[in-house]
């Protein structure tokens, strides 16, 4: 009996228009062979640009843009489904292969009601009839644990929440009884509480459908619960391909050890936390529509220490963060740097009470001009704050790229011609210019990569060394806050739960929020999401 | 990131659900995510009645909130159209008079017309009657505005009728058309096609189609005169011509429109899900896309069916056609004042009244306002 998908080989290209040059062939993938048999889980894993997505979606050969499959042969069920025409095509799209994307929010059509969206598949290729999808659809909603499944197909997408959007999405891959799904990074924009449920409800509906699937992430303890075997890639070429546990537990290439011992980075804290350089004071804050955010939050931190503030999307951390620079003044409360009362509002504030506080964000790409040079970002602090130009300014330019360890050739470039964490570090370098006492991280390294990410951690604390600047680090990752903090506060729906040194606020006894956050990390080990769903609550279902 | 109203959970994260769905700047004005009913911090959302009432209905507030300003528009513009007809320059006695205008005669026909009272009291007085319906009597012909307007209206609107009968669906079909061919022989015929018609000036338009239609094949009729004694199907007969000249000057315009809109949502994430749902491309088009095109396509279509019953002077001049536009270019040479400023406001209140039903629609098309959480 043939396997259910069998790709040998596969290679996909795609022609890029650099601007300025004439239009090449780009290879995205080259020589990647496997096989997924039935009711069997693959795991694809890999950074961006690994070609995962792109390999996934080949199992429905389809090409985003202009992506080309040019050789190899995928066969479902023995059947190469590359030499079929448009029609063939289609009959197996939505039929036979299914597809959850990353963003379902995105993925979903506003202007439809969800069930009709769910159904839509299984009614087009003439699978079942309206009545019985109806009711597959419903037995879905139940075992993907959505609430109020008898009317939650009633509903638009907007009206729904992330997670549930997300089930939703896994619920209408399995609608048609597909052969395979292909998971697409489908818990990633998740936040973590939300996550485990996610994962474990499409776990669940894997084991009761007997689906075979591919599943794509970056997050190699995510696909250790979910896949039976593992295919780590890396510029679009496999880099070890085994069973999970031998993937986990006995690596074989180095690229793959880095992925599984990566974030495993601790620091211990600092012993002595009485100073305060920053104290934030009873703050609450809100927005222009009268809605309130921030509810009397009061943390501190002292002189070249990292404060980390974890918590969910909505949670009011970012928004905290404006309320320290001043871009949104709170409604009451105070804040006090260096033993004086900081300006409530960004204009009553002088150039040099700017300088000292500066910020990272999380977008580097957004928070940068494109057409601007490294040169020429890095320099404009230098040039506003200190009145630097000419060589001088160069000079001190030049300083600040080595301290982000990129050298001098990086000068004259542009923000699209960098990388994700390249861009991060002129980010870096551009905050360190003004030579602040105070640098806000707003989760800096949750667009990167794993690998990534980790070196800018390591930058950051390099940096905090050499220069004794302080850092608020917003996140929602745990295992950042485990490598980089030295107290930690932690935020639910505008409220401070828990503050104090990360070694008390990390250990029991915990508050119940905290204990659910905590639990809801995946770690890299096998089991584990078996095991904390016994322990757990399931009370947050309904995300 | 940031946190833009009351959030009950984990949402997703707002640099996606933002781009997915771009408010227009005309929503921007309500919160992104209202909703009261489900969080306990409703309590604290204080402010005017007005504030919680967006809250709660923004639907409504929004309909209510562009109707106001309709009505606020239609008084400015009243405003401007008698203040442009005071400031044009001659006036109605010297050009009814010609030859025989002595001082003293003119003096005796603006008294009599009431031009000597300052222009405050006149406009307020228009106005009053304006409101109620009665635009006064025409100075030349001595015949009541409204009764003339409202027959004239009529022939406006019966053409203008049938033009948008004939051009909105064919538009919105062709665009549709156009994206499933995309790039292909249908889509590039079409687009020169509506190219050329969109350039040809409408009398240019018009007089080709006289020529080839009434003149040579004689299938037409020309002039496209219509009386009160024809019948419906004699009447649409007449209008055939004026009718086609219309439909092709407004046509490529909506459709290119349509044809942009949907392609602008073609290369959205949930096309590509339908896409690889194996849906056909006609079913993608339709249901998948065009929905979410309906907001800037209504809005072309309703500046278009404005074009048609504001912008058809030349064409109703060319058909000699008894319609407002031509009514209204009879009183301007002979400084007709009160049919002038009727036909203005008139033209006026439908500009606006159909602008305001595309903005209401599209904000009706939109889900999120439709069915709030």
């Amino acid at each position: 009996m043939p396997d259910m998908l069998s790709v040998k080989n596969l290679k996909i290209e795609a022609t890029s228009y650099p601007p300025g040059e004439p239009p090449k062939v780009v290879t995205l993938v080259e020589g990647v062979s496997f096989i997924v048999e039935k009711g069997k889980v693959l795991g694809l894993i890999g950074e961006s640009g690994a070609g995962k997505s792109t390999i996934g979606l080949s199992a429905l050969a389809y090409g985003r843009g202009g992506v080309r499959i040019t050789g190899g042969e995928v066969l479902l069920d023995g059947k190469d489904i590359l030499t079929l025409d448009r029609n063939g095509i289609r009959s197996i799209r939505g039929a036979r292969v299914c597809y959850v994307a990353q963003s379902a929010a995105a993925a979903f059509n506003p202007a439809h009601r969800l069930g009709d969206q769910v159904i839509e598949a299984s009614l087009r290729h003439g699978i079942m009839s309206r009545e019985d999808a109806k009711k597959r659809a419903l037995y879905l909603f139940r075992v993907l644990g959505l609430p109020n499944p008898e009317t939650f197909g009633d509903r638009y997408p907007h009206q729904v929440s992330g997670g549930q959007l997300q089930r939703a999405m896994t619920a209408m891959a399995l609608c048609p009884n597909p052969e395979l799904i292909v998971f697409d990074e489908p818990t990633t924009a998740l936040d973590v509480t939300t996550q485990i449920d996610v994962l474990a409800a499409i776990k669940h509906a894997i084991e009761e459908t007997h689906t075979a699937a591919l599943y794509i992430t970056h997050d190699l303890a995510v696909v250790a619960q979910i896949s039976d075997d593992i295919m780590v890639l890396r510029h679009g070429k496999t880099v070890e391909y085994g069973s999970t546990k031998q993937i986990i537990e006995a690596p074989r290439e180095d690229y793959t050890r880095a992925l599984v011992s990566v974030r495993q980075t601790k620091r211990d804290e600092a012993a002595d936390q009485t100073g305060a350089q920053l104290k934030i004071e009873n703050i609450s804050a809100g927005y222009a529509n009268g809605f309130k955010v921030l509810h009397d939050v009061s943390m501190h931190l002292p002189k070249g220490q990292t404060l980390a503030i974890v918590g969910e999307s909505g949670s009011g951390k970012s928004t905290l963060a404006r309320v320290i620079t001043g871009l949104l003044p709170p409604t009451e409360g105070r804040i006090t740097f260096e033993g004086k009362e900081l300006p409530r509002a960004l204009k009553g504030r002088s150039n040099d009470e700017l300088r000292r506080i500066q910020m990272i964000y999380q977008m580097a790409d957004t928070a940068m001009n494109p057409r601007q040079t490294v040169r020429d970002i890095i320099g404009r602090p230098l040039s506003f704050y200190f009145g630097m130009h000419g060589q001088k300014k160069t000079e001190r330019v030049k300083e600040l790229l080595d301290q982000i360890e990129m050298g001098t050739r990086f000068l004259d470039r542009y923000p699209a011609e960098l990388s994700g964490g390249q861009k991060q570090r002129v980010a870096i370098a551009r905050a360190l210019a003004a030579k602040p006492e105070l640098i806000l991280c707003d989760e800096p390294t949750s667009a990167l990569d794993p690998l990534v990410a980790e070196g800018i951690l390591n930058l950051l604390l390099k940096l905090q060394e050499e220069t004794a600047v302080s850092y608020v680090f917003i996140t929602h990752d745990i295992a950042i806050v485990r490598a980089i903090a030295d107290s930690v506060a932690v935020m639910h729906r505008g409220r401070l739960v828990r503050f104090g040194p990360k070694s008390k606020v990390l250990s029991p006894p915990f508050d119940d929020y905290t204990d659910l956050l905590l639990k809801s990390v995946p770690e890299m080990e096998i089991g584990w999401l078996e095991r904390v769903l016994k322990t757990r609550r399931m009370e947050s279902a309904g995300n | 990131m940031m946190e833009s109203g009351p959030l009950t959970g984990p949402v997703p994260t707002d640099g996606t659900a933002d781009a997915t769905h771009p408010r227009s700047a005309e929503l921007s004005g309500v919160p992104a995510k209202p909703n009261p009913a489900a969080n306990p911090a409703n309590s604290e959302i204080g402010g005017t009645l007005w504030r919680r009432f967006t809250f709660r209905r923004p639907l409504a507030a929004l309909i209510l909130q562009r109707l106001g300003l309709s009505v606020g528009l239609l008084f400015a513009v009243s405003l401007m159209i008698f203040g442009g007809i005071e400031a044009l320059p001659g006036d109605f006695a010297t050009t009814y008079l010609g030859q025989s205008a002595t001082p003293q005669a003119v003096e005796n026909i603006r008294k009599d017309l009431g031009l000597d009272k300052p222009w405050t009291e006149r406009y307020l007085s228009w106005l009053g009657g304006a409101v109620q319906g009665d635009f006064g009597t025409s100075w030349a012909s001595k015949n009541s505005v409204g009764e003339q307007i409202s027959r004239r209206l009529g022939n406006s609107l019966f053409l203008a009728f049938f033009a948008a009968l004939v051009s909105v669906p064919l538009a919105v079909g062709l665009g549709m058309l156009a994206v499933q061919f995309r790039n292909r022989l249908p889509d590039k015929i079409i687009n020169v096609v509506s190219l050329a018609a969109i350039s040809l000036p409408e009398f240019f338009v018009g007089y080709l189609l006289i020529m080839f239609f009434a003149v040579q094949y004689g299938i037409a009729t020309f002039p496209a005169t219509v009386y009160d004694s024809m019948s419906v199907t004699e009447r649409l007969s007449a209008i055939a011509l004026p009718v086609a000249t219309l439909v092709l000057v407004v046509l490529a315009h909506m459709m290119r429109m349509t044809r942009a809109a949907i392609l602008n949502v073609m290369s959205s994430a949930y096309v590509e899900t339908a896409e690889l749902k194996g849906l056909s491309m006609f079913r993608i088009i339709a249901r998948h896309a065009a929905p979410n095109a309906v907001a800037p396509v209504i809005n072309v279509i309703a500046l278009n069916l404005a074009y048609l019953v504001v912008g058809v002077v030349v064409v109703e001049v060319v058909f000699v056609y008894p319609g407002m536009g031509q009514y209204m270019v009879d009183a301007v040479t002979v400084r007709d004042m009160p049919v002038v400023q009727a036909c203005g406001l008139i033209f006026a209140a439908f500009y606006i009244f159909l602008n305001m039903a595309a903005d209401i629609l599209a904000i009706i098309a939109n889900p999120r306002l439709r069915h709030p959480r």
